[in-house]
């Protein structure tokens, strides 16, 4: 477990430097950090396909991007990922929350949280989970992905990781 | 006025340094057409997205023009962008919207945008610009008047139709990707 400050500095550290997306309680200590951190701004997106939008524009200008979202946005993310961001080989990592894991959450989670992984595997995007005693280690082992792949790439996260 | 001709207007009216987003369909097939360059950034895919694209584009280079080019159809699959844009307000960001009413790429279909007036929603969300256009003569004005004074919507209503036996992109993604780079590292220096 780490606080939002940690948690943002290893993604600083492994070199993002733009952040967009759509809230989820599990996020939201990393979005209320970011809002007051320059080194990496967090746009609002209205929608999760959109925030994969901005955040290509976010790469072809050079940045290095972060896309956070809920997992139930994972569905509005599949044509952009399939149509534009694994088709023209943008990196970027997705970091999405894992709601509905093992079965216990809120009906509408349920489906799409047994559904994720192989909605990725489908797709061809690598992804890790992030374990909550080395948040790290599944950071750097994406940003390895990303960029020897040059394709989106998921890193997980739970409820508990950052509090 | 026919698209493509708003398209070649709007080319001719720009200085050649702008970065170009054009959306999927007929409209990267007349752009491309008119004018290939590496600052133009062809989607195929991923519709509704341009705006969205040009916008982190527009945020993250500060000192680059971006002209996004879309249809009505693309603006109204993706209505929140409108939003977000006139939230941020980047003085860089044009929006070229050619509105012919239909999804024309698809058989031409019916778009609602003969009764949504698209310009409203964006003066509404704080774009500085927001121009309904008829002529390319207009376009051409509104456009270079927008320039560096962005956020601006431009809508520009144009006839049904395509050029008959248009090219498709003939760069593949990742080329159209790499180019695009490659002409912002020199815009941008």
């Amino acid at each position: 477990m780490v606080n939002a400050s940690q948690f943002c500095g290893i993604l600083k550290n492994n070199g993002f430097n733009f952040c967009t997306g759509v809230p989820c309680t599990i996020l939201k200590d990393i979005i209320l950090y970011l809002s007051s951190d320059p080194d990496l701004p967090y746009v609002p997106a209205t929608r999760e396909d959109e925030a994969m939008g901005i955040a290509t524009g976010a790469y072809l200008a050079g940045k290095q991007p972060i896309v956070m979202m809920q997992n139930s946005g994972l569905g509005s993310s599949i044509n952009p990922l399939a149509s534009l961001d694994i088709l023209y080989r943008i990196p970027m990592l997705l970091l999405i929350s894992w709601r509905g894991y093992q079965g216990k959450d809120a009906p509408e989670h349920l489906i799409m949280g047994e559904a994720m992984l192989k909605l990725f595997d489908a797709l061809g995007i690598p992804y890790q989970v992030i374990s909550e005693d080395n948040p790290e280690a599944a950071i750097s082992a994406s940003v390895k992905t990303m960029r020897e792949r040059g394709i989106p790439v998921a890193a997980i996260i739970r409820s508990g990781i950052v509090q | 006025m026919k698209r493509f001709d708003a398209i070649r207007a709007a080319v001719q009216a720009l200085d050649g340094n702008e970065l170009l987003i054009s959306s999927n369909g007929m409209i990267s097939r007349e752009l491309i057409t008119v004018r290939d360059a590496p600052q133009n950034f062809y989607m195929i895919g991923s519709m509704g997205l341009a705006s969205s694209i040009g916008l982190g584009l527009a945020i993250s280079l500060s000192n680059a023009q971006i002209v996004v080019i879309e249809g009505d159809g693309n603006v109204l699959m993706n209505m929140g962008s409108i939003a977000t844009i006139g939230h941020f307000a980047p003085k860089n960001l044009i929006q070229v919207v050619l509105d012919n009413e239909c999804h024309d790429s698809t058989g031409g279909q019916p778009t609602v945008s003969n009764t949504a007036r698209l310009e409203k929603v964006a003066r509404a969300s704080g774009y500085r610009v927001a121009a309904r256009v008829t002529t390319d003569a207009e376009l051409v004005k509104v456009l270079r008047q927008s320039l560096g004074k962005g956020p601006a919507f431009i809508l520009v209503k144009v006839e049904k139709g395509s050029v008959k036996g248009i090219a498709r992109v003939s760069h593949s993604p990742e080329e159209i990707r790499s180019r695009f780079q490659q002409a912002v590292r020199m815009i941008s220096g």
